[in-house]
């Protein structure tokens, strides 16, 4: 096991790596910074000043290596916009995306598991019919403009929810919170809602497909001999039996919110780490772009590394085939 | 011509069945024609800037413009009718679409095919890639390519393909791999036939249902993907609009009622990704033999 360990530790380090490479070489493809920093009539000597302070002037396997070296001590270096440290600005952000996504992915589970277990439950109901025509939806209809209809809808039309914004925020151990307060709420329920729309789908989709397996098998026809009621079947037997894929998907699908942040954020105005590399790609903030991408892409090799290990302990097979 | 008989004649009457899917199928060749002869059947060449009247800017739907005839979707800020700029994006999106869907297909079906057949470490190598990047959501791998990239209708399409081929390779490499292990592969490969034709000729052929499932879900994909990238002003340029940059354009005017902007491209986006989407299904469930009765 510890020798598995280390093979699958190496490898995500070398992916790490390879992706630090490709993402810095990719992003120097991106226009001038030089032109976005400064006006175009400064004089040359402050032009030549600001790219020797930047380090734009050096080759460019030298800027790797430097930005490597300063990435290991977690220095991803300054925005050239917000003129502050880029692990600074992105920690600072990173509260208002977390606080969205975890509202988006529990309200998804919570309400998209009972749903797709009565669907399991009741397959031929009209009501299980609509609710998988409406997962059809979840899954097609664009996230940008479910999130636009409902400004519409509940924003302009009928003015009873905020547009966009985080609203009033209290501050627990220094960091702001929206959830917290009732404005706070109000602005946080459409961004959560149109963020979780195709995760609620899923969840409905996934639900219904375990419940209607295993309302077949024969743990629930002898619980019901044992005379449990139908409620109690569903709660005790079912919803434990499909816990374990939904914990599962639960866990992958959290990375796949955080990207999908990026449109609800930009959408809803909410100042998260989303509209922070949305901004960053179009103002060609270089090092903001580069330190979103490794902490996105090291995010990832994380739930990776964890999902290897974790199958791996399950099945000794894996293990022995190294 | 195809005889009753053939398989193609057999899985469209069993096509047939589902009315639904059918429907879909016929929007889905409706928006495609109107897309092709957009130029033919619209009022006005949307992106004719001589002909725009800033008179029509910004008018509801039904709306008698200056032009002599009816915006039935009303008009944007410059004054086009919605309807003629929503066919013009149609075109765009479909050809966009079906161009990122097509190139990751056989993209990734040569690859996953060519892993499976070869084997070894080159297999190991080239699954271990698509597993990683199928791990990554395609929406930020398309949203780092185009900004890296750049804007551009090449540019956009290579990102759609990087963010979308390793779909196509995992599935070929599954399909492949149970039919290497066929004996019919056993007798071409034992015939003086070149390796190569064995894997085009017999493998790949045999792998297309599962392959072509994909593909129709990842067509819908790519359309709004690149829809979100153009909403997001990193998708196509100005001057190709396609239907995410129509929605972009529309969202300001939104806030003061103007709905009708942003929502009809949507509406029509939707119509298309849904009947993409509803045909997929039915192939999909009419190629899963667990679910013959």
């Amino acid at each position: 096991m510890l020798g598995f360990l280390i093979q699958r530790l190496m490898q995500a380090v070398v992916v790490m790596i390879a992706i630090a490479a490709l993402v810095f070489v990719g992003v120097f493809a991106v226009g001038n910074p030089i032109d976005v920093l400064i006006s175009p009539d400064v004089t040359q000597q402050i032009r030549l000043d600001t790219i020797a302070r930047y380090g734009l002037d050096k080759p460019l396997w030298e800027q790797f290596v430097g930005f490597l070296s300063r990435l290991v001590h977690g220095d991803f270096g300054r925005s050239f916009v917000f003129n502050m440290p880029v692990l600074e600005l992105i920690l600072s952000r990173l509260p208002a995306t977390l606080e969205l996504t975890l509202a988006a992915v529990l309200g998804a589970t919570l309400l998209g598991v009972p749903l797709g277990m009565y669907a399991g439950y009741r397959p031929d109901s009209p009501v299980s019919r609509l609710l998988m025509g409406l997962s059809v939806l979840g899954f097609s209809v664009p996230t940008f403009w479910i999130g636009l209809v409902l400004i519409l809808t509940f924003a302009v039309w009928l003015g009873v929810l905020p547009a966009g914004g985080r609203g009033d925020t209290v501050t627990v151990f220094g960091v702001e919170w929206s959830f917290l307060t009732l404005n706070g709420l109000q602005h946080l329920l459409l961004p959560a809602v149109n963020l979780s729309l195709f995760k609620l789908a899923m969840m409905m989709r996934l639900a219904r497909a375990g419940t209607r397996e295993i309302i077949m098998t024969d743990t629930v026809k002898f619980a019901r001999a044992s005379g449990q009621s139908e409620w109690t079947i569903l709660r005790r037997h079912v919803l434990r039996l499909i816990s374990i894929p939904i914990v599962t998907v639960f866990g992958l699908e959290f990375g796949s919110t955080l990207a999908f942040a990026v449109v609800t954020e930009t959408i809803f105005s909410w100042p998260g780490v989303g509209k922070l590399i949305i901004e960053s790609i179009q103002s060609l903030d270089r090092p903001v772009m580069v330190a979103y991408l490794m902490l996105v892409a090291f995010l990832f090799i994380i739930i990776n590394f964890l999902i290897d290990i974790a199958y791996a302990a399950l099945d000794p097979r894996l293990r022995a085939r190294q | 011509m195809m005889s009753r008989d053939s398989p193609a004649a057999r899985f469209w009457a069993e096509f047939q069945d589902n009315r639904i899917a059918v429907a879909a199928l016929a929007v889905i060749i409706a928006v495609a024609v109107m897309a092709i002869f957009a130029p033919l059947i619209t009022p006005q060449d949307p992106y004719d800037i001589g002909r725009l009247v800033l008179g029509d800017a910004r008018r509801p739907p039904g709306h008698l413009g200056s032009g002599g005839y009816v915006h039935w979707l009303g008009t944007d800020a410059q004054g086009r009718d919605l309807l003629s700029a929503i066919l013009y994006g149609l075109r765009i999106s479909v050809m966009v679409g079906v161009a990122a869907g097509a190139i990751a297909f056989v993209v990734g079906a040569v690859m996953g095919a060519t892993a499976a057949f070869v084997g070894g470490r080159v297999e190991a190598l080239i699954m271990r890639f698509v597993d990683l990047q199928l791990s990554f959501p395609p929406i930020l791998l398309a949203l780092v390519l185009s900004a890296i990239l750049g804007q551009g209708r090449i540019q956009l399409i290579i990102a759609l393909v990087t963010a979308q081929y390793a779909y196509f390779a995992r599935t070929a490499h599954g399909a492949a791999a149970t039919e290497r292990a066929k004996d019919y592969v056993e007798a071409a490969l034992s015939t003086p036939l070149p390796t190569r034709t064995v894997l085009f000729r017999h493998i790949l052929p045999n792998c297309l249902p599962p392959l072509i499932v994909v593909a129709t879900v990842q067509v819908a994909n790519s359309i709004a993907l690149e829809a979100t990238l153009s909403f997001l002003g990193l998708g196509l340029p100005v001057t190709e609009p396609s239907l995410g940059m129509l929605i972009a354009n529309g969202f300001q005017y939104m806030f003061s009622g103007r709905y009708w902007i942003s929502i009809y491209p949507g509406v029509a986006l939707i119509i298309l990704i849904v009947a993409i989407n509803l045909v997929g299904d039915q192939i999909r469930d009419q190629l899963n033999p667990r679910l013959k009765r």
